[in-house]
């Protein structure tokens, strides 16, 4: 017998003790009342400022503006973009001509690690959604907008749509039917990178992005 | 210490590690204050005391549904993975589980590893391992890269160099590491430490992580983290490996929402934490970063043994919060390191025994005043009271056949064990109890100056000149 064969064979050998599925679904139900987008966005928001994260409110046709607002006044020269996304390719389309490089990832880390950990200011990513209740964005890197543009640039800006604010992780995964897929990566982000590892005080930047922002995508700025 | 003859908690180690921590003001302060901070923040989480206990419950059922399930779902869980292209081991050992590891890692040429923060890693002594292999093995979470610059351990599950000040952490970078000047600005050491790991992210070849959550149904581990080290450990190296206790597992995705914020508020008083990372394979084809082999290492080590009990499975319940330490008024004054054991605090007490055998461990469960805070605070209502009195029945009851426990009865006095009997049955029988209390009131000056452990912190006990039913009679 393998390890394998061993540890199961001796849970097998223990009893029984069977119990019933926990309800979940009517604990969340009791614990959160349905909210307008509005109300969410103003939550969300609240919530990820006091984990120390900027929000802008913007539209679909202001936020390359902002955009460019955040990079001038953070004194970026640099954002690394998706350019096989729709605001990827907007970003690079809009702010070539500024003095603001876009760059691109569009071949494997492997080819640029160097670059990537120690030349790359700032990245922007969309974010899939997000959740009103803990101010938190949620992620689902791909081959498009790859794991790594969200944790090693020191600013990482992220475009987040109201319309897709929910109350409660739980009602995310449920509404977007988690359970039938997941991605190799999927990320919850709830402010910059932090530590109190130091005599338990609040110190940002620990190894992830230092700064985080969220372009707030709304109807009216 | 000679005078312990009564041997109440012989393992001297503890007795004088922990005497240490009490007698230095420094240390403690270092406790208090953050076990003081932890308890603020986490009572600010749940102002509702009906949501906390609705809450609970639901934590505690969705534990036990999953544990009354566990062969079944470690195998869901395997067969997930693999769809996946994680590749899961299996180990019942420390040793079985660094000989994995080291195989992955010699499979690779690895010469650096960097480690998110993982307590199993901690538990089965990854780092040595390592060491002897000549593998670098390096701690990237703020705290325990301090305390493996320090050549220490940590001493809290949840914030591992808690015990050092940052005056002692700028001595420790200014001279361990090259180039640093002394600071004790705690923005600057962070970022002195965020430089170092960083250049160590770039280049390492393997990454090593914990689980808090393994779900069988989709075949994800999710990771809880602040800092970003564990996405950097489970991102950018070429291989990740995790490592987990078998415990970890549970069914379905809709039971990560309650355990998570549970999880979080409960450890450091914080509605979600910065990252909740869920890893469900290596990069696929067309994917540009991510490691490509991604290792799942499920130990055993113990756990099986607190499974086949009824009561004993309640152990296995925790989801490593670190609630039960903060609230502990023994961990609070003697620290993490007094323990001498991975697991410090009340869930040290109640897992050890099972990792370790009551033979190394048969004193723990007395290291507890019984207050009961980590069973009121426990965010998945693990009696931990309960498993205390239980684990002091396991060591010092008198050895007998079919033991639960390895090492049952290794705190086993037959004078100890007399000497409660003999109590016992004066407590029993009013007549005996009669006289014993008129001989002691006679007799008082009889008693030693010396009374063992009693003695060593307090005064001599000395039965009163008249006991209380003399003293009810004359006054009629």
């Amino acid at each position: 017998m393998n390890a394998r064969d061993r540890i199961l064979a001796k849970l097998n050998a223990a009893p029984v003790l069977p119990k019933a599925d926990p309800d979940v679904a009517s604990w969340y139900e009791t614990h959160r009342n349905q909210e307008s987008t509005a109300d969410k966005a103003s939550r969300f928001r609240s919530c990820i400022e006091l984990a120390h994260a900027e929000v802008y409110a913007v539209t679909q046709a202001s936020w390359l503006q902002k955009l460019w607002e955040v990079l001038t006044a953070k004194q970026i020269a640099k954002l690394l973009v998706a350019p096989g996304t729709a605001h990827g390719q907007r970003a690079i389309n809009e702010l070539s001509p500024s003095d603001v490089e876009c760059r691109a990832y569009d071949v494997p880390i492997e080819d640029w690690k160097t670059e990537m950990f120690r030349d790359i200011p700032a990245s922007l990513t969309s974010a899939r959604c997000a959740i009103a209740e803990t101010g938190t964005l949620v992620l689902w890197p791909d081959a498009d907008e790859p794991r790594l543009m969200s944790l090693v640039p020191p600013v990482h800006i992220v475009l987040l749509d109201a319309a897709t604010i929910h109350n409660t992780f739980y009602e995310v995964m449920q509404r977007e039917g988690w359970a039938n897929g997941l991605p190799t990566n999927a990320l919850l982000i709830s402010g910059p990178s932090k530590t109190a590892d130091i005599q338990v005080t609040l110190a940002y930047g620990a190894h992830g992005p230092k700064e985080l922002v969220v372009l707030l995508i709304g109807d009216e700025a | 210490m000679s005078e312990h003859n009564l041997n109440f908690m012989p393992t001297e180690g503890f007795r004088a590690r922990a005497k240490d921590v009490v007698e230095n003001p420094f240390l403690r302060q270092s406790f208090r204050g953050a076990m003081d901070f932890l308890i603020t923040k986490r009572a600010a989480q749940f102002p509702s005391p009906e949501e906390l206990e609705t809450l609970r419950t639901l934590g505690e059922q969705i534990r036990q549904y999953n544990l009354g399930k566990l062969p079944a779902l470690l195998l869901q869980l395997e067969e997930n993975l693999t769809r996946n292209g994680i590749q899961v081991h299996w180990a019942e050992t420390p040793d079985e589980a660094n000989a994995i590891i080291l195989g992955i890692c010699k499979a690779h040429s690895a010469k650096l590893m960097v480690k998110g923060k993982s307590m199993v890693s901690e538990e089965i002594e990854l780092n040595h391992a390592c060491e002897a292999a000549g593998i670098d093995a390096m701690e990237s979470d703020m705290g325990e890269y301090i305390v493996q610059l320090a050549g220490e351990k940590p001493s809290h599950i949840i914030m591992p160099a808690i015990h050092k000040t940052k005056e002692e952490i700028a001595r420790l970078f200014n001279e361990k590491v090259p180039g640093v000047d002394y600071t004790d600005n705690v923005d600057e050491l962070i970022q002195i430490g965020r430089r170092v790991l960083r250049e160590k992210f770039l280049v390492a070849d393997i990454g090593l992580s914990g689980v808090n959550m393994a779900v069988a149904e989709t075949g994800t581990l999710c990771l809880v983290e602040n800092e970003g080290n564990g996405r950097l450990s489970t991102t950018a190296p070429p291989v990740h490996i995790a490592i987990t206790g078998i415990e970890k597992v549970v069914e379905k995705l809709a039971h990560v929402p309650p355990l998570l914020s549970l999880l979080t508020r409960s450890a450091t008083g914080q509605n979600i934490s910065t990252y909740f990372n869920m890893i469900s394979g290596p990069r696929k084809p067309g994917e540009k970063d991510g490691p490509t082999e991604v290792h799942l290492v499920l130990l055993d080590n113990g756990r099986t043994q607190a499974y086949a009990d009824e009561q004993l499975r309640k152990t296995l319940q925790c989801i490593r919060c670190g609630a039960c330490m903060n609230h502990c008024p023994v961990y609070t004054r003697i620290g993490g390191h007094a323990y001498g054991t991975t697991y410090p605090g009340p869930i040290g007490k109640i897992i050890s025994p099972h990792l370790l055998g009551l033979e190394a461990t048969a004193n723990m469960a007395s290291a507890s005043s019984m207050c009961g805070a980590c069973g009121e605070v426990c965010p998945v209502k693990i009696p931990i009271p309960e498993l205390l009195m239980r684990l002091r029945e396991e060591s010092y009851s008198a050895p007998h056949a079919n033991p639960a426990m390895r090492g049952q009865g290794a705190g086993y006095s037959r004078l100890v064990t007399s000497i409660w009997r003999g109590w016992a049955a004066v407590y029993r029988s009013p007549a005996l109890y009669g006289a014993v209390t008129w001989l002691g009131s006679r007799f008082r000056w009889l008693m030693p100056a010396k009374q063992g452990g009693w003695t060593s912190v307090r005064v001599p006990l000395k039965p009163a000149p008249k006991r209380l039913r003399d003293m009810l009679r004359e006054r009629g």
